[in-house]
């Protein structure tokens, strides 16, 4: 095995977040820095040399799992999707946990509000003359929710959004964008079968998980790291779907007649 | 919901990026829009200047406006109105725009800093979205695009008005023909390319494969919608041009180059 | 010792991937009060990892597949050491368990007439794996989660508490399977976050916590692969058999080095993708072995050929089975011929035109471009073999999953051992975790349930002597005072501790073994375990992953000790054991499954400070002596039912002629 020159590997200045629900700050730290490497493996060389009590979150280290989500420069990120090269040598980076979550230590956030709003969401709901082996969907009427379905639940979208990252009291409301593609990605479920047990998860969308919330700024967009159009193919459409429903004059109107007549 | 405290960080925000660049732009770049399309359309002058009639002043509903042979001159709201006809149409492309899903982002960023850009604290104490009024109402954007679809069909009759000469025969071409050729295309691609119409096109589907048609539609509308964003600024940009181009020949400051 | 808390289940899960979660599902629907423990957050287990698929054959895409022709492959693949009941069970069962996830909400991707679509795979005769893209694992451990989801919210609405029956206790550790009276109790834990300590009492306990690979410094297992289930089973007396057998993919990324062992899928060489090395020499025609010649092809221009027309061409080299191709590559870099980062050249480039490559592997792309800033349209990657799978594991009952010899304790998943032989196939791993995972779920429930009058109860002392162990590497009440004198404390650090651990199993127990090395290895096994007592970290109990490493620490060991001693003493190459020494595979070790326990020493209380206890030795004993005994064990002959869905010739391969003519 050859070994890299010396000139591909260099001291970097970092700043790491480091505290808890007590308080914290950022302290300094100068570590080295080898061609090819991500945020994380300078977390990790941190943890080995220098801190080895800083606590991160992280799981696969390939982008996979979604378990290493914090914000580098401010920006919400995966630590092991975030290449050392993006940066300038003489940059000092700033490593800082989750935002709109509540700190556990250092790097480690307390996501449990994901996993509440996640048992919110009614599940899918199976088709009652249908049995194990028979279900029968086309590819084009699977294809929206698989999109969807690629989310590995890194939460960044959750951490990024603005309705509950700059407004904690939105959180019970709200679902973020994660769980109202969940929402999405049930509704456009070809055989699910929720309408046939009343539940009609275009309007809950925006009565019970807080669609009119979103202002499509797109900033879920923006940080997913598997690349989902939240906005445009999940949020919108459901926002349009609620508007099927609620903002309709003629459907509004057959509904007077309809709840009239009956 | 969750007791607990977030980390204790008291910037708005750690980026280190030139965040503020994106909203300031478009901030500039609407408000660029609002003073020329308010200055042109209060103007009710120097708008039509045959063949050409400018976009802001079409379909022309009141009695008060300059005769366009052959154009869209339609005096529904009779003599009363005294105020520029470009008031009473304006009123549709402007809350099609408004209620558009890419506008309600840049003026949201731009203009409320709502936020002003990712994880950027916004400076606002409380927020509701769209829950309640006046906001809500940006679920009415379906029906600004229904108005749009006809207004886009006025001004493709205008577009092909402009295949006339100063003495209205058919057959001729002029730079101002292309300028309004380029304006109808934008338009029409940015209307067509609206996510209400490719929710009413095939996005309220349960099952493409039973509507392949529609399918197919919703395919190509898809293929737009990704460039919304570019389409409305292309589009916002050359319905000035195309007024401003008209304004340009009305006021005898150019005239127009004839092709043949 | 401070007050532990303490909670009543009647069943306890330790792990939440594919096989944990499956288990859960299932005793919850059998009405008991689950509980599940698992190192990470809910869903991210390494599960999601998961690319190919879940070989099920129902036949969608080719009619002729059935279950036995899935049982004759996984027997083919694990070079018939397969326990074959497991493989059977596996085979038929498979179908049900993938149509199941439908109901629950997976959406695979489909046929043209909507069925479940399955694609070809290595080892698999028809067209067999359901899959989702590349992302299959994803979709199974998404798809179980919202099961667990939803019956959650059955029980909040009947009861008005979402874990009234099943609770995913994350972010939490399992130190000790608890006993009492030789029958489970319980297990000793803690919580990640705060390092609080707690005890789940509970009468039946189910191990699905996956592999091994962190004790190996290449591998494309992540940080939670520590071995956890197969120490903690040997820790309550329980065996772990076939550890030998070690499944190292030829094709992982070798740099950079953050993400070196990574995997680059099987389908790059099945696409056309071709190795070289560094003298640009397309070396895999120099490594068909004998018995493959009449297979492969013997030139570029045939091999070439076979893509397109396979009828007429034999297979490229390129292509032969995992260990063959691994060995090669190794060979390759030994002798100087390997690309600058010590791998060699896969090549997809010159092949094919750049859009059929993002359009064919698109997820290969993506992983180069971002991870390595390479891209593999315009340049060759580089890469090398890396540790993916154990196929030892827990020795359990093939039908109920319980582990042998602890009445209460079950496994299931990759902890388990048996189900996949010497040598797993493609796409069998996530079918063998729902198949077992549910029966360890199921057959948990029943024991549970028939033990629901006398449960046991956890004795104090177990739960301080596991406190103790746990909190030693603080320096807490740790050694005692003697021993403390007699090593004046040169404190280790346990990462040191462990990338030692992993350069040591990497370079002498890896794909390729040599007596010598393994001695050695042992040898070195016992200097680790003596600096792992040592081992100290610092801070406090709050998320500290010092702490948490120095605690893996110990099951890697035992873990790591397990696969040196049988690899050593297995004389023959089968399937993940390759032995240079003894390169041909022997009929006679067909039958034979090697069995580790806990060396036999002065009684151990589970949750003693263990490591204090045994240094006994073995009668494999080679090198220093350990904590693990090692025994053969003859395996149960094959049913003739299913020994006749096999030609005559291709058994006389496997079986003695003894066992050909017993029937």
């Amino acid at each position: 095995m050859t070994t890299a020159p010396d000139t591909t590997s260099y001291d970097a200045h970092f700043k790491v977040w480091r505290g808890d629900v007590d308080g914290g700050g950022l302290e300094d730290f100068t570590v080295e820095v080898n061609e090819g490497e991500v945020v994380l493996d300078i977390i990790h060389r941190l943890q080995a040399t220098q801190a080895p009590d800083l606590a991160v979150r992280w799981n696969c280290k390939a982008g996979k799992c979604g378990s290493c989500s914090a914000e580098i420069n401010g920006r919400p990120r995966l630590l092991c999707m975030t290449r050392m090269s993006v940066f300038d040598r003489d940059e000092t980076l700033t490593v800082t946990p989750l935002r709109a979550f509540p700190v556990v230590r250092d790097l480690v956030t307390d996501v449990g509000f994901n996993y509440e709003k996640a048992r919110q969401v009614p599940a899918f709901v199976p088709p009652q003359d249908l049995g194990p082996g028979e279900y029968r969907m086309q590819q084009e009427d699977v294809g929206r929710s698989q999109e969807f379905r690629k989310c590995i639940e890194c939460f960044l979208c959750q951490d990024t959004c603005h309705v509950v990252r700059d407004h904690e009291e939105n959180k019970t409301a709200f679902a973020g964008p994660r769980f109202l593609m969940r929402v999405a990605e049930l509704d456009m479920h070809p055989l699910d079968a929720a309408e046939e047990t009343g539940l009609d998860r275009k309007s809950t969308a925006q009565e019970e998980h807080g669609l009119g919330y979103c202002n499509i700024t797109k900033c879920c967009t923006e940080v997913c790291p598997e690349h989902i159009k939240i906005t445009d193919n999940a949020l919108i459409p459901l926002k349009e779907r609620a508007a099927d429903r609620k903002y309709d004059p003629l459907v509004w109107l057959g509904n007077k007649i309809r709840r009239r007549t009956s | 919901m969750r007791a607990g405290t977030r980390a204790a960080i008291a910037a708005p925000h750690l980026r280190t990026d030139r965040w503020w660049l994106a909203p300031a732009a478009t901030a500039l770049g609407l408000l660029a829009f609002v003073v020329y399309s308010t200055w042109r359309a209060f103007a009710n002058a120097d708008y039509y200047h045959a063949p050409y009639v400018s976009p802001f002043y079409s379909p022309c509903l009141a009695d008060n406006c300059t005769t366009m042979k052959g154009g869209p001159n339609w005096g529904l709201f009779g003599e009363w109105w005294g105020l520029s006809p470009a008031l009473l149409i304006l009123i549709f492309p402007l809350g099609f725009r408004l209620t558009c899903y890419y506008y309600r982002k840049a003026y949201y960023r731009g203009f409320w800093a709502s936020p002003p850009a990712c994880a950027v604290a916004e400076p606002h104490k409380k927020y509701t979205g769209e829950t309640r009024f006046p906001l809500i109402l940006q679920n009415v954007h379906r029906y600004f695009f229904y108005a749009a679809l006809l207004v886009a069909a006025i001004l493709t009759w205008d577009t092909a008005l402009g295949f006339r000469n100063e003495e209205y025969e058919w057959g001729h071409m002029g730079l101002g023909t292309l300028v309004f050729l380029g304006n109808i295309l934008l338009i029409w691609a940015y209307t067509l390319s609206c996510h209400s119409c490719r929710h009413i096109i095939g996005g309220r589907l349960r099952h493409f494969s039973k509507h392949p048609v529609r399918y197919r539609m919703w395919g190509w509308v898809g293929k737009l919608n990704e460039r919304h964003m570019l389409l409305a600024w292309a589009s916002l940009l050359s319905v000035a041009l195309a007024d401003f181009y008209v304004y340009l020949l009305a006021t005898g400051t150019i005239t127009d180059p004839r092709l043949f | 010792m401070a007050h532990v808390e303490r909670q009543q289940w009647d069943v306890v899960i330790v792990g939440a991937g594919g096989a944990g979660l499956r288990a859960a599902i299932e005793a919850r629907e059998q009405g008991l009060r689950t509980a599940v423990i698992c190192k990470s957050l809910f869903g991210k287990a390494h599960t999601v990892m998961a690319e190919g698929g879940i070989a099920a054959s129902m036949g969608n895409v080719n009619e002729g597949d059935n279950w036995q022709v899935h049982f004759r492959d996984t027997m083919r693949g694990g070079k018939f050491l397969n326990q074959w009941r497991m493989a059977e069970l596996h085979a038929r069962e498979a179908p049900d368990r993938v149509w199941e996830l439908e109901t629950w909400g997976a959406l695979f991707d489909r046929t043209p007439d909507g069925r479940i679509s399955q694609r070809n795979f290595g080892g698999h005769e028809y067209p067999r794996l359901a899959h989702v893209g590349d992302r299959t694992g994803l979709e199974l451990i998404r798809t179980l989660q919202q099961k667990v989801v939803s019956l959650q919210q059955e029980d909040f609405q009947e009861s008005g508490d979402y874990e009234a029956r099943i609770k995913v206790f994350q972010e939490c550790t399992v130190t000790q399977v608890l006993k009492e009276d030789d029958r489970v109790s319980g297990v000793f834990c803690y919580e990640r976050e705060s390092g609080r300590f707690f005890v789940l009492e509970s009468p039946a306990v189910v191990l699905a916590t996956g592999g091994i690979g962190k004790s190996f410094k290449v591998t494309s297992n992540s940080w939670e692969y520590t071995g956890d289930g197969h120490a903690l089973a040997l820790l309550a007396g329980a065996s772990l058999i076939n550890m030998e057998f070690v499944q190292f993919h030829p094709t992982g990324m070798v740099w950079p080095p953050s993400v070196k062992g990574i995997l680059v899928t099987e389908s790059v060489r099945g696409d056309g993708g071709v190795l070289r090395n560094s003298e640009g020499k397309r070396f895999m025609f120099d490594y068909v072995p004998d018995v493959f010649k009449e297979k492969y092809a013997e030139s570029e221009q045939e091999a070439d050929g076979w893509y397109e027309d396979p009828d007429s061409n034999r297979r490229p080299p390129e292509l032969l089975p995992r260990d063959e191709v691994a060995r090669a590559i190794n060979a390759e870099v030994k002798a100087g011929r390997g690309s600058p980062h010590g791998g060699v050249f896969l090549d997809v480039s010159t092949r094919m035109p750049a859009e059929t490559i993002k359009r064919r592997l698109p997820s290969m792309h993506h992983q180069f471009r971002e991870l390595a800033d390479v891209d593999i349209t315009a340049e060759p990657m580089e890469v090398g073999p890396t540790c993916h799978y154990v196929m030892g594991g827990v020795d359990v009952d093939s039908d109920t999953a319980a582990a042998r010899g602890v009445p209460g304790l079950f496994a299931a998943g990759e902890v388990a051992g048996g189900m996949h032989g010497s040598n797993r196939l493609g796409g069998n791993s996530l079918s063998d975790l729902l198949v077992f995972g549910r029966r360890a779920g199921l057959h948990a429930a029943e024991y549970a349930r028939g033990h629901a009058d006398e449960r046991p109860r956890v004795g104090d002392a177990q739960i301080d002597a596991a406190a103790a162990e746990a909190l030693r590497p603080f320096g807490v009440g740790s050694a005692p005072e003697e021993e403390r004198a007699r090593e004046p404390e040169a404190a280790e650090n346990p990462y040191t501790v462990h990338q030692d651990l992993q350069r040591s199993m990497n370079e002498l127990v890896g794909i390729i073994r040599r007596e010598e090395e393994m001695s050695e290895a042992l040898e070195r096994l016992a200097e680790l375990r003596e600096r792992a007592r040592r081992a100290k970290v610092e801070g406090h109990r709050q998320f500290n992953p010092g702490w948490h490493l120095a605690l893996d620490l110990r099951n890697m060991l035992l873990v790591s000790e397990c696969v040196a001693r049988a690899a050593l003493n297995r004389t023959e190459s089968r399937g993940g054991h390759t032995r240079d020494d003894h390169p041909e595979m022997d009929r006679e070790w067909r039958r034979a499954n090697l069995v580790c326990t806990l060396a036999a020493t002065a009684p151990e209380p589970p949750g003693a400070g263990s490591e204090a206890a045994a240094e006994a030795g073995t009668e494999t004993g080679a090198g220093r002596a350990g904590r693990i005994a090692l025994r053969r064990r003859e395996m149960p002959p094959i049913r003739k039912d299913l020994l006749e869905l096999f030609e005559k010739e291709e058994l006389i391969k496997y079986l003695t002629d003894e066992e050909l003519t017993s029937e």
